[in-house]
This record gives structure tokens, C-alpha cells and sequence, in this order.
């Protein structure tokens, strides 16, 4: 499968940079993986924020409600500053780098990627492009006001030179990979 | 020969000496240079870097002399997507732009992420003064800020303080002990910097490219400061110099290629952001979004034909990262906000041309960042054309003056050195001038020098038998050969009849005019060139070769470059015949064993060898395979060194300029070639020799050092 080498070579470029990659094959595992990592880490539902543009449905909601109840679907700059973890989809994945495109234009979908110290990102395996010329002949800048390229968390190495992860943005970049997108 | 030292300010020498002094600096720049190479070279596997850089060389070539039109182009679909668009004539129009915006809208805090825009302009000390709060957010450029310095280096600006001292700066700053932990200092970074961030009335940034098609900045970064900074406060002060301008939005596709790998050895950086025109706030209004374009003398310098190659460049800093001088003294010393290469160009242009007085000398001329430029500028080049027309504007110092009076006379030179050969006698021990007396002590604290031969090569070659061939080769020897190693051009000579020529040495020939031409002095250089060029033809000869790369740069590229820009195109077609048969002694060598003329001698005292790449060898004339197969040819065992390639800090008179400068490029070297155990280090360059052997002697390193010619001969 084309998107098994694509998925491969994503993985080793992300990893090599310091994201974490997970695959499901379909919402539901992915969710209950999300969930899983959110309680092995001791999360309270205030502690984490999760957008829901179009990959969650009701009935996600509320499965997720029942074990985080009063979970916010909606992001506010508040509830982002407070919040430890942020969840949110993103659209292409770039496998050539390890890079994740997005679409962050709405400003809700922008911050929740850059404030909390974890960002978990959920990816359609289909939307797993070669490099960067593909994906920009996809694209034009006239649709997306605000386009977010992310390759692992943030960096820097301004001391010493010493790299050290996690400065202004996310120090861990979680991307959950789903090969079925639908219900 | 102390004319060179007397070119550079005695302040100018105190901030070399002061940098070299301090070892935090020099050990950080070191270790960076290192790990860069290696990573850089990674970082590109699977790309083809020629290609690459032929295409941003050509779209930035091709904006070059449309930048004007670009930006209004630019400010034309920007404006279109609700951006305020402002072209810049100067620096004070730029500033004078942001501080309206910002007293119009009542701003009191103002957060920045990095910006040599910015830096360029004096933007800081301006706002600050105007009553507001600005907060750098860059780590790098925060510690900086709090430590009220310049950057060191464009791309790690903070490169030169050590963690205790930034400890030191946050526990000032913070009013809480802070421990020297580097995650514990980005942690208290993150924490106090996230504050500032939430509260701050206009971001500031700089960007990396402008697309004029749509209307588009694009910001590569790390941290994250520039997303937060471009998100958070309502108001958004884009500052980008005219030269980031590309037509075409798939024309970033190379750029962003290139870029995290030439700049920080990553094969993508964390973020690339793309804003094209005004984004929602957190309240749902839109950005107030203003695109300042800066000018500053770019569109001037898009009007030079020589000077435009500059606008190539990309801001990767990786002509720094590779520069035997820059990783020795970093970017302090050169007292601006570009540094390095790059950035003694840059200065000379957007300050004035005398402020790159100093600072250009620094060039040794190398050439190992013209290699690696992924905008495919000749930054050397670009170097010797500051130093001919600082020479024009301001004409030779007076030593500068007498010393070029001299060697444009040969007879008078050549008594000179005859002169020479004997007044050095009582410092001349086993072959080597060790001490020097008074101010000339100087030039032989870290290295000997040979004396000047009692009888110069010229003089040998009137009572030297060669067999009498049908073919001829000219030999030229340069001065070092004809004058201080005579022994090397004997062994050519021997060769080449082994080979079946007979060698013939114009007596007309003279010094190559490198010396004159590499400090700008392009007259001079062309008046010898002339000489040396008529002195050759007037033999007939198969081929032209010398034993020194420097004097084979200038007979097969420079005097061509000469005449073309010193306006003698008379002479041009008898430098192009002189070009097409000049090689050098390993190339013509390597083709004589090829053509089966020649055998190498077969090894006699050492089996193993390191070879040292000469700069002009390698990077001027391609030639490093040639002297590795002809020494493997004749049975020795090659041990590489590490940084083969790298210069000895010879650079003709640079060492007689900055001695202070050579004697640890030289260190290092020397350093490098005992590391390989080998007895012997070999190399086609008479003063690469007259360097490393001389810092050998110094050192009482039993190390043979030799020119290929005598190990072959």
C-alpha cells in the first residue's frame, strides 16, 4: 500500500525529530488511545482541551464525557493557556520531513497547537502526501490565510548549543495517524 | 614586509585579540563548526545541493533587478487580503512607519521574535526610547537583550555566553536563584516570556521570504516565539528586507529546502509559517496586519553588476559556520549587525563602504564558503571587489604603495631579494629563520621561516643540463619556488624530463601579481600579468606549468578576470592561450602517467602519508583527486586527516597581517596532521609548505614536510 511507505517514512522522519507516531485503523482505537494516554498521565478534564472540528460526532462526545466529564469541546484563549494538553486534527502530512500541515487560519485551531506543553494531532493516513511541491501544488495561500508547518515539538539550542526540547511551543508533539476516518 | 600590519587600526587589532581571548566563544564556535559540517552533510543526503542552489540562484537572480516592481506587486495582492503594505526607502522611514502604527493604536508593549531587519534598523533602541516595552522572545536573542549585547552569530545570536552567565542574567532578571541547567533555563524562559506574549499590544517579526504572486510572508523558526507572536497581539509589524522578495509562491519550495540545512544542519526546522494577509484575533476582529518592505540600498545594489550576486543570498549563515576566521573570533570583532562573509558585503552596503575597511581583511580568501553558499555567491570574490575599489576610493596605503612599486619592478625586486639572501645570514640555523629582532619579531613567533636561497632557481637553471626534447613545457615558478625553494622547481624539472620535455624558464617571468590582486590592487596585478603573459608566449611550448596553485589560479582564471575588468580585452586572447595549456604540477603530472610517459618514483623513506588540500588546489582548480592517486600510485599509504581541505592560514601576507589570526588556524592544522601518525605530510602549495613546515620547526615536531614534487621527483 502506498500509504504504508508514506506512513513509514513519515514515522522515521517525525521520530528522528523528536514527535511521537501512533496508526489506528480506525476513530474509535484512536480515541480510545488518546483516552488512555490522558488517564495513564493523570489528566483532569480541565487539564486538557480538545477541538472538535469534524472528527468527533455525538456519540464520541459523549463516550468521552463519561470518562472526562465537563471536557470542553470548545477552545477558548483561556481555557488553552490553562490547559496542559491540546488536541486537535490537522490536515497533510508531509513524509519526506515528518511534517505536519495545517490550515490554522481559524485562530481557536492555531492556538491550541502552540500553548499547551503536549499537542496531540490526529492525522487521516490519506492525507499523507510525498513532500513539500506536492502538497503545495494542492494548495494556494489565498485559502488559508495562516499555514502552519510543524516538525516535531519546539527547539532550541541557544545555550550551549545544547538542543533542548520544548521552549515556546509544545515540548511533546503527539501525532495519531487514523487510516479510517469514519464512524 | 609590515606594511600589511600597519593596514588595521590598533582598536581593530585590540577586538581581534580581546575575541580570541575569550575561550567560551572560541571553544562554542568550534565545536558548532565541527558538528555542523557532519550534520549539514546529512541533513542534504538524498539531495542534489548544485541543483538546488542553480534554482534559488536563478530565482533570486532573476528578482534581483525587479525588486522594485516585486514589491509593488507584492504590496498589490497583500493589501488585497487586507495587509498594509510600506516600501521603505531607509532605515529611518521603516522605524518611523512602525512607531506611528504603534502610537496610533496606543501600544505600550511590544514582543519581537528575531528579525536582522530589525536589528538592521536600530529598531529597539528607537521604540524604547518612544516610552515603550519591547521584549525580545527568541531565547538567543532575549539572553542578548538581557545582557545588553550584540548577537555573535546571525543564527545563534547567544553563542558566546555560557550557561552560568546566562544563570546570571535570569537570576537578575527573574529575582529568583536560577541554577545553571540548560532545561531549567528554557523552562523559566518559556514561563516568564509566555506572560509577555498574552499581554503584548504588537508583535514584531522579520520573515524569511515574501512572495509577491499572493502576497505572502513566510517564517522558518524553532521555538515557536514567531507563531505566538504572529497569534496573540492584535496587531502584527511584518519588517522585511526587499532581497527576500521571490515572483512565484512555488518558488519558496527550494528556499524552505535549503535553508534548515544550510542554517542549522535540520532537515526542516519545527515551524514554517505562512500568513498571507490579515488573520481573526482571539475576539474575532482581524489582525491589524503591516508589511513594512525595507530598501536600505538593496535596489543600489541590484544596480551593480558585480554587487547583485549578493542579493542571492538566503540568510543561512553558513558562509560563518564555515570560516577557519569567523569560528576563531566570532561575529564581535566585526562590529555591525551582519557579520561574517555575508555580512562584510552586506555592511559595506547598507552602512558605507568604508566601514568594511577593517573587517574585509579578515577574508584569508579560502574560498570554503563559496562552496557551500546555497545561493551560489562568490562571497570571496565579492571580498576582493571591496578591497579594488576601497582601493580606488581611498588609494594604497603608503607601505601598501612601496611594497607594489617593488615587485612591479622585477630587477629591482629580485635585487631586493638577492640582497636579502645575505643580510638574514646571522638568523639563519639549520635552514631556518627562528627569531626575528625588534618588530619583525612578530612574523616568526609561531612559525620559522626559510631564508632566501643563496641562489635563486633563476640562477641554477643557467648552469643546469637538461636533455634537449622536441617537446617543451614553460615552467613559471613563482617567487616562493624561484627564490626560497629552488630545490622544489629542480624537481620539477626532473620529472618532466624523466617525462620527455625539456623544461624552459623565461627569465622574464616575475612575481604572478596574486599579491597585488587579492589586496585590490587590480593595476598592479595587471601589469605583471602582462609581463608574465608575454614572457610565456614568446616561448613555444606545449604546455605552461607551475608548482604553486596560486600562480596556476591567476595564469588559467585571474589574468583573464584582470584584463576583462581592468579594461585590457587586448590582452585577452593571449591569456586565453596562456589559460588553455597552464596546468598544474599534479595535473600535468597525473596526465604524463596516464599518457604511460611517466612512472613515479617508487617510495624511499616513508610509507605512509597525510596530504593537506591546498585552498587554491582544491577549491579554485578542482584538483584534490590528482595528488592522492599520483601518491598512491607510487605505493604510499594515504592517511587522511580530518578537515584535509581546511586552510593552514598561510593566505599569502594574511599571516603577516594577523599573525594572531594564522597562528591558531595554523595550530590546528598541525594538530590535525599529527593526529594521522603519518611521518610525512605532502602538498602542492609552496606556502602551505613555508607554513606548516615552519610551524613544525617552531614546535621541534619531527614531522617531513614536503612539496609533491620532491616526493615524486
Amino acid at each position: 500500500m502506498v500509504n504504508d511507505l508514506l506512513f513509514n517514512k513519515f514515522k522515521e522522519k517525525a521520530e528522528s525529530v523528536n514527535a511521537e507516531v501512533y496508526r489506528f485503523k480506525d476513530k474509535h482505537e484512536a480515541i480510545k488511545f488518546i483516552l488512555a494516554f490522558l488517564e495513564e498521565g493523570n489528566f483532569k478534564s480541565s487539564d486538557f482541551n480538545w477541538l472538535n472540528n469534524s472528527f468527533l460526532n455525538d456519540s464520541d462526545k459523549r463516550y468521552i464525557s463519561e470518562k472526562f466529564p465537563g471536557i470542553n469541546f470548545e477552545v477558548s484563549l483561556q481555557s488553552a493557556t490553562q490547559a496542559k494538553v491540546g488536541i486537535s486534527e490537522i490536515e497533510w502530512a508531509i513524509a519526506n520531513s515528518g511534517t505536519l500541515v495545517h490550515d490554522a487560519t481559524s485562530f481557536d485551531s492555531r492556538i491550541i497547537s502552540m500553548l499547551p506543553e503536549v499537542h496531540i494531532a490526529i492525522v487521516s493516513t490519506s492525507k499523507l502526501l510525498e513532500d513539500l511541491a506536492s502538497l503545495l501544488n494542492r494548495f494556494h495561500p489565498q485559502k488559508a490565510h495562516y499555514l502552519a508547518f510543524i516538525t516535531g515539538p519546539s527547539r532550541t539550542a541557544d545555550i550551549e548549543r545544547v538542543l533542548t526540547i520544548g521552549v515556546h511551543g509544545p515540548e511533546r508533539l503527539i501525532i495519531v495517524f487514523v487510516d479510517d476516518m469514519g464512524c | 614586509m609590515i606594511w600589511g600590519v600597519k593596514m588595521v587600526t590598533a582598536a581593530f587589532k585590540q577586538s581581534i585579540e580581546k575575541a580570541l581571548k575569550n575561550l567560551t566563544l572560541r571553544t562554542a564556535l568550534g565545536k558548532f563548526a565541527e558538528a555542523y559540517i557532519v550534520a549539514r552533510e546529512k541533513a542534504y543526503s538524498g539531495i542534489n545541493f548544485e541543483q538546488l542552489r542553480d534554482r534559488i540562484s536563478e530565482i533570486k537572480a532573476d528578482s534581483a533587478p525587479k525588486l522594485k516592481e516585486l514589491a509593488l506587486e507584492f504590496k498589490k495582492n497583500a493589501e488585497a487580503n487586507g495587509a498594509k503594505v510600506f516600501i521603505a526607502n531607509s532605515p529611518d522611514e521603516a522605524r518611523e512607519y512602525i512607531l506611528k502604527v504603534a502610537k496610533q493604536r496606543g501600544v505600550k508593549k511590544v514582543v519581537k521574535s528575531k528579525s536582522m531587519a530589525s536589528e538592521e534598523i536600530h529598531l529597539n533602541p528607537y521604540l524604547l526610547e518612544a516610552g515603550m516595552e519591547v521584549r525580545e522572545t527568541d531565547l538567543g536573542e532575549w539572553i542578548i537583550q538581557l545582557a545588553k549585547h550584540r548577537p555573535s552569530h546571525m543564527v545563534l545570536p547567544a553563542i558566546h555566553l555560557t550557561k552560568e552567565e546566562v544563570a546570571e542574567l535570569f537570576t537578575k532578571e527573574v529575582n529568583e536563584k536560577v541554577k545553571s541547567d540548560i532545561p531549567q533555563l528554557v523552562k523559566i524562559a518559556r514561563r516568564e516570556l509566555r506572560n509577555v506574549f498574552l499581554s503584548a499590544d504588537m508583535g514584531i517579526t522579520g520573515a524569511n521570504i515574501a512572495v509577491a504572486e499572493t502576497g505572502s510572508i513566510v517564517i522558518i523558526e524553532n521555538e515557536g516565539n514567531a507563531r505566538l507572536v504572529t497569534t496573540l497581539p492584535k496587531i502584527h509589524v511584518v519588517l522585511v528586507g526587499l532581497e527576500k522578495l521571490v515572483p512565484y509562491f512555488s518558488n519558496i519550495v527550494p528556499i524552505l529546502t535549503a535553508l534548515p540545512k544550510s542554517a542549522t544542519a535540520q532537515i526542516c526546522t519545527s515551524y514554517f509559517s505562512i500568513i498571507t494577509g490579515q488573520t481573526p484575533n482571539v475576539d474575532g476582529t482581524l489582525k491589524d496586519l503591516h508589511i513594512v518592505l525595507l530598501d536600505n540600498k538593496r535596489t543600489d545594489m541590484a544596480k551593480d553588476p558585480i554587487f547583485k550576486e549578493a542579493l542571492q543570498c538566503i540568510r543561512c549563515a553558513s558562509c560563518l559556520n564555515v570560516c577557519p576566521v569567523f569560528c576563531l573570533i566570532g561575529g564581535h570583532v566585526f562590529g555591525s549587525i551582519y557579520t561574517g562573509g555575508i555580512g562584510t558585503i552586506l555592511t559595506a552596503w547598507f552602512e558605507e563602504l568604508k566601514k568594511c575597511e577593517d573587517i574585509q581583511g579578515l577574508c584569508i580568501q579560502c574560498g570554503r564558503c563559496r562552496d557551500l553558499c546555497p545561493g551560489k555567491i562568490n562571497i570571496p570574490e565579492l571580498i576582493l571587489e571591496l578591497r579594488r575599489r576601497l582601493e580606488k576610493e581611498k588609494g594604497p596605503s603608503f607601505l601598501q604603495k612601496t611594497f607594489f612599486s617593488i615587485i612591479k619592478n622585477r630587477r629591482l625586486f629580485h635585487q631586493i631579494l638577492r640582497n636579502a639572501s645575505k643580510v638574514q645570514k646571522p638568523f639563519v640555523k639549520e635552514g631556518f629563520i627562528r627569531h626575528l629582532p625588534m618588530f619583525f619579531s612578530s612574523l616568526t613567533e609561531y612559525r620559522s621561516l626559510p631564508p632566501i636561497s643563496d641562489t635563486p632557481l633563476r640562477d641554477r637553471l643557467l648552469r643546469f643540463v637538461q636533455p634537449d626534447f622536441d617537446e617543451k613545457v614553460v615552467f613559471f615558478a613563482g617567487c616562493l619556488i624561484d627564490f626560497v625553494y629552488p630545490e622544489i622547481g629542480e624537481s620539477v624539472i626532473k620529472v618532466l624530463n624523466k617525462a620527455g620535455f625539456t623544461v624552459l624558464f623565461p627569465q622574464e617571468q616575475g612575481c604572478c601579481g596574486a599579491p597585488a590582486n587579492y589586496s585590490g590592487s587590480s593595476e598592479v596585478a595587471y601589469e605583471l600579468a602582462k609581463e608574465n603573459i608575454e614572457a610565456i608566449l614568446r616561448l613555444k611550448a606545449k604546455y605552461v606549468v607551475s608548482a604553486c596553485p596560486t600562480c596556476t589560479t591567476s595564469l588559467k582564471y585571474d589574468y583573464i578576470f584582470l584584463f576583462k575588468t581592468t579594461g585590457h580585452e587586448d590582452m585577452l586572447p593571449k591569456a586565453e592561450i596562456v589559460a588553455s595549456k597552464t596546468y598544474d604540477f599534479s595535473s600535468l603530472i597525473k596526465v604524463l602517467i596516464n599518457q604511460q610517459r611517466l612512472e613515479p618514483e617508487k617510495i624511499r623513506d616513508f610509507k605512509e602519508v597525510t596530504y593537506h588540500d591546498s585552498c587554491h588546489l582544491k577549491r579554485r582548480l578542482h584538483v584534490y583527486r590528482e595528488p592522492r592517486e599520483i601518491l598512491e600510485g607510487a605505493g604510499y599509504e594515504i592517511l587522511e586527516m580530518y578537515e584535509a581541505d581546511m586552510c593552514c592560514g598561510m593566505g599569502g601576507y594574511y599571516s603577516l597581517k594577523f599573525p594572531e589570526i594564522s597562528s591558531p588556524i595554523l595550530e590546528r592544522k598541525l594538530r590535525n596532521i599529527k593526529n594521522t601518525n603519518a611521518k610525512l605530510v605532502v602538498m602542492d602549495c609552496p606556502g602551505c609548505l613555508l607554513q606548516i613546515r615552519g610551524g613544525f620547526d617552531k614546535k621541534s615536531e619531527p614531522i617531513e614536510t614536503r612539496h609533491i614534487a620532491e616526493v615524486i621527483g
